[in-house]
């Protein structure tokens, strides 16, 4: 066992609650004890911080543990499907909290966790480090933490093939020279989907000569396919990397072509996709302690620990987004195989909620009717 | 049963379900739509009044009756070859109709895409043949795509639910029908069918709740744009955070499905038929003509191609390289490390899945007994509705049923939020329904007059029931066991939308992989379908065997 940490398998926690913590608190006194910069813990041992994060969520074992050696309680992570359910747990269950801190609610949903007062005002003081653009939390409520472009995904030896330039600007996926070529996800289903709507909301506008209504009215006429999520539309409908489909151009991630090299054995020198520099809308990832925890001094630990370097650093490789602290190193597969969007857009997170419900209804009605 | 031991048989499933189902669903409707006490009207009639709503509820029920009228016909010659005919191989046969009902969605979505889709074996061939028809799928194609995909689940249902009753009808029926001169058909039609129906309506609707609860298959499959009444709920829920609507639209899901059950449960109790069963070793026999011999060959393909195809599609997918083919995905699978997005060898996964799936055996078998016992042995409202209860949670929302465990399981002693066993719980809450169906239309069908006989011969109550009726019973038990381990190794209902401890069962980590893009993410999914699938498969083979060694014990 590298990690005397939380409850990753059910055998683990068939040992015995007390074998268990005997062993937890053995390996605890022990790391504790080697470790090189001896930290008194702020909490007794075998205490446990609870994290409620989304499905995507991943962080290496032994940076995990090391939140154990700088305070001696464990991280249990809660894992909810996706980012809409773990806020919506977070709701329902605020008056007697099902975890002390909510990890990857992103600006799409900050607005309704913040209305519904689930959190407890707390920013680490890493936090003024990180960049405006993305403290979309004029309250101090939140603080982000990581963050992720959706940028249309292209696949290089599809273009190849066919002789053909892939297209540069979103102006050029209404172009019949891109007929039938494109998949995206419905924004009413998936958080890509209302990413890449958000995008071109705010490329196009809501009013003038071409609104953003009238953009997808032209790639629904240039024949756009709408799949109802990423796996879907990836893996069914894109024909790059290990994909079903016959569509060279998929709403993805920015760093998709990263782990299409990373994943890969052996590594190619070359990513088999690439992402569209132009078009692409920057998603923050947002963690904040949950009120009514029983532990706030944890609780906070616990921010300040995910804006840690160590962490912040781990961040890239197991998530695929980008770490909130500039300062954090990237490794090195990500400055090779990512194309730095040209100008990502964001929202403010109080216009999304705002208009959210009226836009995906207005998208419905012209590109699915 | 004597009243006692009816009411002592009902308390346990009774308490179960009231703990696990209706009080986490009571309160979360009661959150929804009565967040202050007082019933919500103003809600309520906004989300009723929405415009597509009746379009959705036409098209749930739809699509639910689609998927049931051609699961039970493809699935009763299937029934009929399991039950009736002894052939080399059938338990294997047997055992691969199962894996499709575990697979995730997804999976079984590439499976027909690597089949059928644009890049599959098929679309080469229609690509070189310019005369052949377009049979390429996509997708988002139409509703024939999640017909054939619903179908493709749920065909082992009727086969296990029906060939279950069929197995053990006192074949001599037929054979004295054949002997007066009727046709297999009029046979078929005039005395097979009319002692198998209770048996068919019985997995008739569990295939219809199962179909309009699937939201994976309408999202991943459905065209966009056209949801069924669970994708609404899950949408209002998970996306749109609107826990009224969601609650109102549960409430009218919940409504129809008791309407449904009640109307089921009577039907079924009308249509049994009190007779001699016979275990079903005795009624198998090979097939004894040419034709015979021919129908069965037919089946068996048709069934090998329909199920096998697309698995073996799957399998081929999981032996893509980037040069060419190899083991390279399998070997993956073996170590966890910084390049995977698996934090521990599958090997792992597959323990805790096998651990969940024993759990969730130990807990539905027993209480599915007792339930099965209570419905099948009395008539009248009250059983009834007690066996709509046992049935609900598989018509009702998951994601309702999961937002309910996170608000009412919060305070001792059902403190159950966050606890491991939350998992076998909500595997069980969907387990149930199978064994209960798997049981009840056997034991309707017992003649009594084999106990009166019994009784005559001098045996005391307790020996009747040992004797006459508990081999039958335990027969069709074994039945509902293999499906309650099948439905936890498929990870099916509320435990999707719980905060779970992190457990690395294998669907979720089929899940991950697919949650990453990448070609050996894709591989290593398929290769850990194929886990799964063999998994299934050897589990059932192992439940089979235990079946076939107690029928002999008995008999």
């Amino acid at each position: 066992m590298s990690r005397p940490a939380p409850a990753r398998s059910i055998r683990r926690v068939l040992l015995g609650g007390t074998v268990a913590s005997i062993v937890t608190a053995a390996l605890v006194t022990t790391t504790v004890a080697q470790s090189p910069t001896p930290v008194a813990p702020v909490a007794p041992t075998g205490e446990v911080v609870r994290l409620l994060t989304h499905g995507s969520f991943a962080l290496s074992d032994d940076v995990l543990a090391s939140f154990t050696t700088l305070t001696g309680a464990t991280i249990q992570v809660l894992e909810a499907t996706d980012a809409g359910s773990a806020v919506n747990q977070a709701i329902l269950t605020k008056s007697n909290p099902v975890a002390d801190v909510l990890y990857g609610v992103d600006d799409t949903f900050l607005s309704r966790a913040l209305d519904a007062g689930i959190f407890e005002a707390y920013q680490p003081a890493a936090a003024a480090a990180i960049p405006a653009e993305l403290q979309l939390d004029p309250t101090g409520q939140v603080t982000p933490i990581d963050y992720g472009d959706v940028c249309i995904n292209i696949d290089l030896q599809a273009f190849a093939a066919l002789g053909i330039d892939p297209p540069a600007t979103l102006e050029d996926l209404t172009d019949p020279a891109y007929r039938d070529m494109l998949v995206v996800e419905d924004p009413g289903l998936s958080s890509p989907g209302l990413a890449f709507l958000l995008a071109t909301i705010e490329r196009f506008g809501e009013s003038g000569d071409r609104t953003w209504l009238d953009f997808w009215a032209d790639l629904r006429a240039n024949g756009v396919q709408v799949e109802s999520g990423w796996e879907a539309a990836y893996y069914g409908g894109f024909s790059g990397g290990a994909g079903e489909g016959d569509r060279p151009l998929v709403v993805s991630y920015a760093s998709s072509p990263v782990a299409e090299v990373f994943y890969a054995e052996p590594q190619p020198t070359e990513a088999p996709t690439a992402s569209m520099t132009d078009g692409c809308y920057r998603q923050v990832e947002f963690a904040g302690v949950l009120a009514g925890t029983q532990q706030p001094e944890l609780a906070r630990a616990l921010v300040d620990f995910l804006l840690s370097e160590p962490v912040q650093e781990d961040i890239p490789l197991n998530m695929f987004v980008y770490p909130a602290l500039p300062t954090a190193q990237l490794p090195e597969v990500f400055q090779t195989h990512t194309a730095v969007p040209a100008a990502p857009v964001t929202m403010d997170p109080a216009r999304i909620a705002a208009g959210r419900d009226a836009w995906i209804e207005a998208w419905t009605q012209t590109v699915l009717r | 049963m004597s009243r006692v031991a009816t009411v002592a048989a009902a308390i346990l499933p009774l308490a179960f379900l009231a703990a696990f189902f209706a009080w986490p669903v009571l309160s979360i409707l009661v959150m929804g739509l009565a967040p202050d006490g007082g019933l919500d009207i103003a809600a309520i009639a906004d989300a009723w009044g929405r415009p597509w709503l009746l379009d959705t509820i036409v098209f749930t029920v739809a699509l639910g009756a689609t998927i049931t009228l051609g699961s039970v016909v493809a699935g009763l010659p299937v029934a009929w070859l399991f039950a009736r005919v002894s052939f080399p191989g059938r338990t294997a046969l047997r055992a691969l109709t199962v894996i499709p009902f575990v697979l995730p969605t997804v999976v079984v979505a590439s499976a027909f895409l690597a089949l059928l889709g644009p890049r599959s074996l098929l679309a080469d061939l229609v690509a070189g043949n310019p005369w052949l028809p377009d049979l390429r799928l996509r997708l988002t194609d139409s509703a024939a795509a999640i017909v054939l995909a619903g179908v493709f689940y749920n065909v082992s249902v009727v086969a296990r639910l029906v060939g279950g009753l069929w197995g053990q009808l006192d074949p001599r029926t037929e054979d004295a029908a054949r002997a007066l001169g009727a046709t297999p058909l009029r046979t078929f039609r005039e005395v097979t069918w009319p002692l198998l129906r209770p048996a068919v309506v019985s997995a008739a609707s569990i295939v219809f709740l199962f179909s309009v609860t699937s939201f994976g298959l309408v999202l991943l499959l459905g065209a966009p744009g056209q949801p069924t009444l669970e994708v609404e709920i899950w949408r209002q829920a998970s996306v749109m955070l609107d826990i009224p609507v969601a609650a109102a639209l549960a409430l009218i899901q919940i409504v129809g499905v008791t309407l449904l059950l009640v109307v089921n449960a009577r039907w079924q109790e009308r249509l049994a038929v009190e007779q001699r069963l016979r275990p079903a070793a005795e009624t198998a026999r090979p097939p004894r003509t040419r034709r015979e011999r021919a129908l069965v060959t037919c089946i068996a393909l048709v069934t090998i191609l329909f199920v096998g195809l697309p698995l073996l599609a799957l399998v081929e997918r999981s032996l893509i390289t980037a040069d060419g083919y190899g083991l390279g995905s399998w070997q993956a699978l073996t170590v966890a490390g910084p390049r995977s997005p698996l934090s521990e060898p599958a090997i792992g996964a597959v323990i805790d899945s096998l651990t969940f799936a024993l759990a969730t055996l130990c807990i539905a078998g027993p209480i599915g007994l007792l339930a099965a016992l209570v419905v099948g042995y009395h008539r009248g409202w009250l059983p009834r509705s007690f066996d709509a209860l046992v049935m609900l949670p598989l018509g009702t929302s998951a994601v309702i049923v999961g937002f309910g465990f996170l608000i009412a399981l919060d305070r001792p002693p059902l403190d159950l939020r966050t606890s491991i066993l939350i998992i076998p719980i909500a595997h069980s809450l969907i387990a149930l329904p199978f064994v209960v169906r798997a049981i009840a239309p056997v034991i309707r069908s017992i003649d009594p007059r084999l106990r009166e006989a019994a009784a005559v011969l001098g045996a005391a109550p307790h020996r009747v029931w040992r004797e006459v009726d508990a081999p039958l019973i335990g027969r069709a038990a074994l039945v509902g066991a293999g499906f309650a381990f099948a439905i936890s190794l498929g990870e099916f209902g509320a435990t999707l939308f719980i905060a779970r401890p992190e457990t690395l069962t294998v669907p979720v980590a089929i899940d991950r992989l697919l949650s990453r893009p990448g070609a050996s993410s894709f591989g290593q999914a398929m290769a850990l379908a194929t886990v799964l699938m063999l998994l299934t498969a050897t589990s059932m083979v192992v439940i089979e065997r235990f079946r076939s060694t107690r029928a002999q014990g008995t008999w």
